[in-house]
């Protein structure tokens, strides 16, 4: 991988210059080890599609997400208006974000509050850099066989639904889907702060009653949008059958096909 | 004005009176709930409406269930303008009203019509009983459907079984009449369906026809006068309120929850360097409501409105992922339970009976709570937009704020993210390692 490009919006600002847009690397993107590749991958494609982006590095704090699902909503606002307090200094106009849960907050939270932003999810911008042709891929991953896991705070809570499966199948790869998909999908199990706790007693984990439906499928590679669901994914896929598939984010599949 | 119009009269006022005082006392029940703005977006909010209410757009995503109920509910609503004939028939002693003002094809076609709705609704509702109690579809037994709410749901069908059955007889012995030159009854009509009944009674003598058809049109009225004020203590209450709750329902993106605005003045308070922390809230100030939700009291009205208006139908529970691996949650119980409260409160009210008891701990607990993911798969399924989600976040934020009662993890979780800004225990300082590791 070359050389990874990432200036902070403190950089920017010191430079006298202004990012086009914030790139929001969440919580999960910054810290844990699986998401982070996630996070890099997604700045090759910035990279290589010329993208003038900024992040926030050490100024950036968790988005609240977690908090407030949890029921902390004073937790939740202290970080919104920290959080917003820092990206108005900044000017930002426009974020985009590898995080659906960071998404669905900055985008719909935080307009409450003062953060009015133009919000997108990864899977939205590349899109959006390949119709503009300023990225290419090789879609000739012919004979792999992909299934897409909707993540819930894409999907339900923002009816993203299309724009990940469109990417995928710009791959030349083969899109089989599973019967709950799209608004009928099934939670991986780790919303609403279940990532940060045990689950509740039960006959069965979400997420291996997931990846018991997405093996079903006989797939090569579990595709999601979402650090926590791939999190979740990976682990049911370890827990229920070791290697049978692997599980990407559709950021690392697109980087991995950079033309 | 004979006898019968008296005795007609009479029982028709006193079932609207009781109508008029129970739904009140519903309406009231509901306003005991916290305000909550929903004035906005009056168009959107009618489309909605049409859509999800009128529409039945959500219904219809299980096509077997969609389709059946569509015929039970334009039966319903077709149905019911033979009431109006059957009112004004039962006040001024008139015997098929609306033929005498309405073109006599019209009038043909508006019974044919009925007959045949009567039919369809007859057979849908034989097949719903069939799904409930032989084919025992899994979401009508699951645990919170108990012996009560299996009642409930069994009584609505053979209701409406007997309100069509007591119709078509009405019109074939009526026909029968008619064919024999019976006294009053000169009024022929369209006989689609009711033709096929008359077999059953052909060869009776007139006044036994005569006893059968009054019979069975004082039980279509009383039967729908009954209905009518059963409703109202039954699931069934959705066929009223499925319209205010589509109307009032959340039109913002699912994952779009709440801002608590109480909160947001004290955060901002907090943030405020100019602020004193030591001033005391002026001595007539009203007394601070509490961060989410104990009692059903403390849900808005909007909540409320939903609970009354659920019809157990479980679409919710039978979509959520922790009901479905086996946690406790159940959206549609949620529902249920906040229903059956709001009631004990305000019967206990009305009574003057002392009240301990609470939404959370004495019906929802707080392991139930802790076992939603927040996916919104519930407030997507329900046929008229209901938001259990909503209920047990506001629960949520009772438990964490008002009673710091969140599982341990969470607590370590809040801590990081109060600390060092995020849920795990990394130092922000280190958030942008990843770029050179």
């Amino acid at each position: 991988m070359s050389e990874l490009q990432v200036k902070t919006m403190a950089e920017f600002m010191a430079e006298g210059k202004e990012a086009e847009l914030l790139f929001w690397v969440g919580s999960a993107g910054s810290f844990d080890d699986r998401a982070k590749k996630i996070t890099k991958a997604f700045v090759q494609i910035m990279n290589k599609a010329n993208v003038n982006f900024g992040v926030l590095g050490s100024e950036e704090l968790s988005s609240g997400d977690a908090a407030k699902r949890a029921g902390n909503e004073f937790l939740f606002q202290m970080q919104a208006m920290m959080n917003i307090e820092v990206m108005n200094a900044y000017n930002v106009k426009r974020i985009v974000t590898t995080c659906p849960h960071s998404y669905n907050t900055l985008k719909n939270e935080y307009k409450g509050l003062g953060g009015v932003y133009k919000v997108q999810h990864h899977t939205e911008f590349i899109a959006e850099l390949l119709a503009e042709g300023k990225l290419k891929i090789t879609g000739n991953l012919n004979g792999t066989k992909i299934t897409y896991h909707d993540p819930c705070y894409l999907g339900r809570a923002n009816n993203v639904y299309d724009i990940p499966r469109e990417l995928i199948k710009s791959l030349g790869v083969e899109l089989v889907e599973m019967k709950r998909s799209k608004r009928k999908s099934f939670c991986c199990g780790a919303g609403g702060a279940q990532m940060f706790k045990e689950p509740e007693n039960g006959a069965q984990d979400i997420n291996i009653n997931r990846t018991e439906e997405a093996l079903g499928l006989n797939p090569d590679i579990i595709a999601t949008g979402c650090p926590f669901c791939n999190t979740m994914m990976t682990d049911g896929v370890k827990a229920v059958n070791e290697g049978a598939a692997q599980v990407k984010d559709i950021a690392e599949l697109i980087a991995e096909n950079l033309l | 004005m004979g006898i019968s119009n008296i005795i007609f009269l009479i029982v028709f006022a006193i079932a609207i009176g009781f109508f008029i005082r129970n739904l009140n006392r519903i309406i009231a029940n509901i306003k005991l709930g916290r305000d909550i703005d929903r004035s906005d977006k009056p168009t959107d909010r009618w489309k909605n409406m049409f859509r999800v209410a009128m529409g039945q757009s959500k219904m219809t995503r299980r096509p077997v269930a969609g389709i059946l109920h569509i015929i039970v509910y334009l039966g319903f609503l077709i149905i019911n303008i033979e009431v109006i004939e059957i009112v004004v028939d039962g006040i001024f002693g008139t015997h098929r009203f609306l033929a005498s003002v309405l073109p006599i094809g019209l009038y043909n076609f508006l019974i044919g019509s009925f007959e045949i709705l009567a039919i369809l609704v007859l057979v849908a509702c034989v097949i719903f009983l069939v799904r409930r109690n032989i084919i025992r579809i899994k979401r009508f037994w699951s645990k919170e459907m108990t012996n009560w709410p299996r009642t409930d749901a069994n009584l609505i069908l053979v209701f409406e079984i007997l309100l069509m059955s007591a119709f078509l007889v009405m019109n074939a012995t009526d026909s029968l009449l008619i064919a024999v030159g019976a006294e009053h009854y000169t009024t022929s009509f369209s006989n689609p369906i009711s033709q096929y009944f008359q077999f059953f009674f052909s060869g009776l003598e007139t006044s036994t026809l005569v006893l059968i058809e009054r019979f069975t049109w004082w039980f279509h009225i009383i039967g729908i006068l009954g209905f009518m004020n059963y409703v109202l203590i039954s699931k069934h209450l959705h066929i009223f309120f499925a319209f205010p709750s589509t109307y009032f329902a959340n039109l913002n993106p699912l994952g779009q929850f709440t801002n608590l605005e109480s909160v947001t003045n004290e955060v901002k308070l907090m943030m405020d360097p100019n602020a004193d922390p030591y001033t005391a809230p002026p001595a007539d100030a009203p007394e601070p409501e509490s961060f989410g939700a104990k009692d059903a009291t403390d849900l808005n009205w909007v909540q409320l409105l939903n609970a009354y208006s659920c019809t157990e139908c479980g679409r919710c529970t039978d979509n959520c992922p922790a009901n479905h691996t086996g946690k406790l949650l159940s959206p549609r119980k949620v529902m249920m339970d906040t229903r059956d409260r709001i009631t004990e409160i305000a019967d206990n009210k009305r009574k003057g009976v002392e009240d301990t008891k609470a939404l959370l701990g004495d019906y929802i607990t707080a392991e139930e709570l802790w076992a939603c993911t927040s996916c919104n798969a519930c407030t997507d399924a329900c046929p008229i937009d209901l938001d259990p989600l909503g209920i047990i976040m506001d629960m949520r934020r009772y438990l964490v704020m008002e009673e710091s009662a969140a599982p341990t993890e969470l607590n370590m979780m809040f801590t990081n993210v109060e600390n060092n800004g995020a849920p795990w225990q990394f130092s922000a300082a280190d958030r942008l390692n990843w770029k050179d590791e």
